[in-house]
């Protein structure tokens, strides 16, 4: 197993990454209680590789993947990701790269309660420079069909496959998605890792996606071990596997 | 549409109750502004355009008699632009469809100058020819009161002696924008009237012919009205002139521009307390709003909409709701504002009314209401904007309950957990709780002081023709009289009681305060006119000094003791000094008494009186009349129970348009709170409350923690609510006190029991809205949301 992170697979001479994180630390204040999310993490992630994000809860996933998505800004260390340093606290600067670059899928699906699918898709189109047109970004995933139903008339794997649709509908540069199956069945969930895995392949995205599943990891590019605030080891899946192939 | 306003409709139609609770109290913000402040420029512009077109006269003065020759003197006054020499004089009519007595001002009009001052604007027919003496314009209010044409014939008493006189014309003037009859405090057109005859035909029949006993000026711009006053003063002294007044003393101006400025103040009163309720709805329910939707602003933020976008959005929702009131409260305020402009067009006589909606109202009420609506929200959406996404993303957490104050007390054991929980809950949010506590009782307040109007003018007029004014009619002399004159009156069949009185126009001056009033002579020991002092207890008259009523008191800052100049305006003018001897409570009018005998020592004149009260008894009226208009002397005779009539008459109108204004306002205010608290509460527990439900506990149990709530708000509400009613009130009664009427604060219980009834029942239909929806509380749709 490689300790270090190793270029993307498909490209010979070792590029740039496209994310740079060094030495991240957050902490959250509540009181009394001070809770240390991240202790100090490094990590690299590569233009198109998709990576999955394994480990315990509460072991700081989300926050790692809140500060890379431009959610939330580090205690101290550094990001970047491209040219942007993401460390910085300009909510305008932030609202920018989030608008531009990255696209997200929750666990919970997070979709406008009182829009359809359509328009939740198109809640994102219209605020970005190259969209897809949310017909298409629904297709993409199936769901043409259900384009004017409204969340609360559509099963939990559809409302995440909704949120798929609104996450790459803008082609983002970066697909995060935290824990896009936790709230699905097996079957369900294979589906949409299979959006999740073409989306990466076709529009080369950059994917990182957060599982407590250890199976799923067997999609990835490369796999990182998370533990107590830090990484604890990173592997490279020699062959990645369909989202098909997978059962749990 | 776009996406992101697409879900603002749809949150829009999903709260629409909440909306429309909100938008109707800013309707009735905005619709108590545009009225009040439509209503009053129209009144200004009509007032203004009236004066204007009608030149309105700036300074007046009465005299006895000066020849035509004076005018030219007068004119040569610097500032003053024209000179207008008139005869004035009081009148009795016999009105042939009218058995009891009418009496009338008869104003000259100028034959010569047909755009003189104070203009007639004719209703119909034509002005008198010159040098008819049989030809009158009326005034319309006074032709209608006695359906006249032009061509009907009416009899006058013209100097004792009768004449038959022809209608011609009606019209009104801007000098009488108000008609009353001196020393009543309402208009009687059945009664008392003001009609305009030639110049010549007039002086001629007032042996007035080449003289005059009125003036009226107007000044050339920048003029400065006191120097002109002051020399007018200096000419006509000599020929009884009574001191000239400008325009800001003139009677009808006076009561017109007093009745503006309170007009003016509830302008302000209302709407603030709207908007206020209006803001602080606006508040809570989008408070909630946005905590409710905290993930979704947090989804919006993660995928690139600005803090600037997610404020924008909400503050189009809330500009939605101020929006379609402040729409709705224009043509409510239009409509209102026409009403009561009617209600003014029969107290004031204008010839028109130039009633426009102004921009300008609009834009300020649309402007209190956004800014309302925004300061109510700005910070709600504020808070929720500048979570970082991934907090936002994060659910709130459980809300902190801590025991309360009540449950410390030690009275813990005797409340069940429902109770407690309701206790809690109130404790909770205290802030919010004592402004939902206002709320309410701003409702309660609201009906209080649309009715108490009502209540005090009942007890207003109890007072004044119950306790204090209690003759069955007053008697008044062309001029003043040897006393034995009452014995005359005493003598005649169906009198019971005579009390007589003598009338002096004076000028009261204390420092550099002065006003024109009257001083009474009166009877003492009388029965029929009674002074009360402010605990309406009967006053001993002294025997010597003047009693005042405590409005003129304070008019001209004197109390018991102090010494005051009077200037007689009658008879050869003696400028003496008096005591004041004390104040006297008086709702009505600006009146200053003294002991009859003490008067006529003080005019240095034998036994005179200028009149007489009088109880009759009521079988013998008719009869009586007959008698009274046949004596010589008698230029007027007032009935108590016509003046009561004629008040309550138009009382009667006003009082029913405010209350039924300000009850529908306060049901909008105490529904919109209680209804929106409710609404807030149910989304804000509906999981507590579904779990209850799961747990067992049934509909009436739930529904009590939740609406117990609230039935503890207004209970606590209700009695806030009747002290603040109160206590505005007395603000607004500070507001009115005019020359006219001072308005004391008496509210009767009925009211206080209207009031808490109307704010029981809304809270009660407000508690049912919502006791439907829980009703329909949807346990497992509750419970399977993640929080
Ligand atoms: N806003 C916050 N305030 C306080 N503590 C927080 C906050 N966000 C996260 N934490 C704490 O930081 C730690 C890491 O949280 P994080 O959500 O990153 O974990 P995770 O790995 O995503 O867990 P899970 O798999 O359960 O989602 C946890 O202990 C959590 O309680
Ligand atoms: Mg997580």
């Amino acid at each position: 197993m490689p300790e270090q992170a190793s270029p993307p697979p498909l490209s010979a001479p070792a590029p740039r990454p496209i994310f740079e994180a060094r030495g991240l630390t957050k902490v959250y204040q509540m009181g009394e209680v001070r809770v240390e999310a991240l202790r100090g993490v490094d990590l690299d992630l590569y233009a198109g590789e998709l990576v999955v994000l394994l480990g315990p809860s509460g072991s700081g996933k989300s926050t790692l993947l809140n500060i890379l998505g431009g959610l939330d800004t580090p205690t101290s260390g550094t990001v970047r990701y491209a040219e942007h340093d993401l460390t910085v606290d300009d909510d305008a600067a932030m609202t920018q790269y989030r608008r531009e670059h990255v696209g997200f899928v929750f666990q919970f699906y997070n979709l406008i309660p009182s829009l359809t699918a359509r328009e939740n898709v198109a809640l994102v189109t219209e605020i970005s420079q190259n969209p897809m047109t949310p017909e298409e970004a629904l297709a993409l995933v199936g769901l043409a069909p259900r384009m004017d139903h409204f969340p609360s008339q559509m099963s939990g794997g559809e409302q995440q496959r909704v949120a798929i649709a609104r996450a790459v509908a803008k082609r983002p540069q970066v697909l995060l998605c935290d824990e896009p199956t936790g709230a699905l069945d097996a079957q369900t969930g294979v589906m949409v890792l299979e959006v999740i895995a073409r989306v990466n392949r076709e529009l080369g995205t950059t994917t990182v996606v957060i599982t407590h599943n250890a199976v799923i990891a067997a999609m990835a590019d490369r796999v990182v071990h998370f533990g107590d605030g830090q990484v604890v080891r990173i592997e490279r899946n020699a062959s990645r596997k369909a989202a098909s192939e997978l059962s749990w | 549409m776009r996406a992101i306003d697409r879900k603002l409709w749809r949150d829009l139609w999903h709260m629409r109750g909440q909306a429309v609770a909100i938008a109707l109290v800013v309707m009735c913000g905005v619709g108590t502004y545009v009225m009040f402040l439509s209503t009053l420029g129209a009144l200004r512009a009509t007032q203004d355009d009236y004066y204007r077109e009608y030149r309105f006269a700036e300074v007046f003065a009465t005299l006895k008699r000066a020849p035509e020759s004076l005018r030219a003197r007068i004119a040569a006054i610097p500032g003053i632009e024209r000179v207008e020499t008139r005869v004035v004089e009081p009148v009795r009519l016999d009105m042939p469809d009218f058995p009891e007595p009418v009496s009338a001002r008869m104003v000259s009009l100028a034959d010569d100058a047909p755009h003189g001052l104070n203009g007639l604007h004719l209703r119909a027919g034509r002005l008198p020819l010159p040098g008819r003496a049989d030809e009158v314009v009326v005034s319309t209010p006074f032709a209608k009161a006695h359906t006249l044409h032009p061509g009907d014939r009416f009899h006058a008493i013209l100097n004792g002696r009768r004449q038959a006189l022809t209608v011609v014309g009606t019209a009104l003037s801007p000098e009488f924008v108000q008609q009353l009859r001196p020393g009543s405090a309402f208009p009687d057109p059945k009664r008392y009237g003001v009609m305009w005859m030639g110049r010549k035909a007039l002086g001629q029949a007032y042996d007035l012919d080449g003289a005059f006993n009125d003036l009226a000026l107007s000044l050339r711009p920048g003029a400065d009205a006191q120097d002109v006053i002051d020399r007018v003063d200096a000419l006509i002294t000599p020929f009884g002139g009574l001191g000239a007044y400008a325009r800001k003393d003139q009677l009808s101006h006076r009561f017109l521009t007093q009745e503006l400025d309170q007009l003016g103040t509830l302008a302000t009163l209302f709407p603030t307390m709207f908007m206020g309720v209006a803001a602080f709805l606006l508040n809570v329910v989008i408070s909630r709003l946005v905590t409710m939707q905290r993930e979704q602003v947090a989804t919006l933020k993660a995928f690139g909409y600005g803090n600037g976008a997610v404020i924008a959005h909400y503050l189009k929702l809330v500009a939605m709701i101020a929006g379609s009131g402040v729409l709705g409260g224009t043509a409510l305020g239009v409509w209102l504002g026409y009403a009561l402009s009617g209600i003014y067009m029969e107290f004031y006589y204008f010839p028109w009314l130039r009633f426009s909606l102004q921009t300008q109202t609009v834009l300020e009420a649309a402007g209190a209401s956004f800014a309302a609506a925004g300061a109510g929200t700005v910070v709600a959406v504020w808070r929720a904007a500048s979570l970082s996404p991934a907090q936002a993303m994060r659910p709130e957490p459980p809300p902190r309950y801590r025991e309360t104050l009540v449950e410390k007390l030690g009275i813990k054991r005797w409340l069940s957990q429902p109770t407690r929980m309701i206790l809690r809950h109130i404790w909770r949010k205290p802030l919010k709780s004592a402004l939902t506590v206002l709320g309410i009782a701003l409702a309660c307040g609201i009906i209080l002081t649309g009715l108490f109007q009502r209540d005090t003018v009942g007890y207003m007029m109890n007072v004044h023709y119950g306790m204090a004014q209690r003759e069955d009619l007053s008697v008044a002399f062309t001029e003043p009289t040897a006393y034995r004159a009452r014995f005359d009156l005493a003598g005649l069949p169906g009198i019971e009681h005579v009390e007589a009185f003598r009338s002096v126009p004076v000028r009261l001056r204390h420092g550099h305060l002065d006003y024109r009033t009257t001083i009474r002579g009166i009877e003492p020991h009388g029965d029929l006119q009674r002074l009360l002092d402010t605990e309406l207890r009967p006053v001993a008259m002294p025997s010597d000094g003047i009693l005042m009523t405590d409005h003129l008191g304070k008019i001209l800052d004197v109390r018991a003791g102090d010494r005051i100049v009077v200037e007689v305006l009658e008879g050869n003018r003696p400028l003496r000094e008096a005591v004041v001897a004390g104040l006297v409570k008086e709702y009505l009018g600006v009146a200053a008494y003294m002991d009859l005998a003490a008067l006529n020592r003080f005019m240095h004149e034998g036994p005179t009186i200028s009149g007489a009260w009088l109880a009759v008894d009521h079988a013998q009226l008719q009869g009586l009349y007959a008698r009274l208009k046949g004596l010589p002397r008698v230029a007027g005779v007032a009935e108590r129970v016509q003046e009561i009539r004629n008040f309550n008459r138009l009382m009667d109108e006003t009082m029913l348009f405010f209350t039924y204004v300000s009850t529908v306002f306060a049901v909008i205010i105490a529904f919109g709170v209680i209804y929106n608290s409710a609404r807030i509460a149910l989304t804000e527990r509906g999981r507590e409350l579904a779990s209850l439900r799961v747990l067992g506990f049934t509909r009436g149990e739930i529904g009590y923690i939740l609406l117990g709530e609230l039935g503890i708000l207004t209970l606590v509400a209700i009695p806030l609510g009747l002290k603040l009613g109160e206590a505005m009130c007395y603000y607004i009664a500070q507001t009115m006190q005019t020359d006219l009427f001072r308005v004391p604060v008496v509210l009767v219980p009925q009211t206080y029991a209207f009031a808490v009834a109307v704010v029981l029942i809304s809270a009660l239909l407000s508690g049912l809205a919502v006791r439907r929806r829980l009703d329909r509380l949807d346990l497992i749709a509750v419970l399977k949301t993640p929080e």
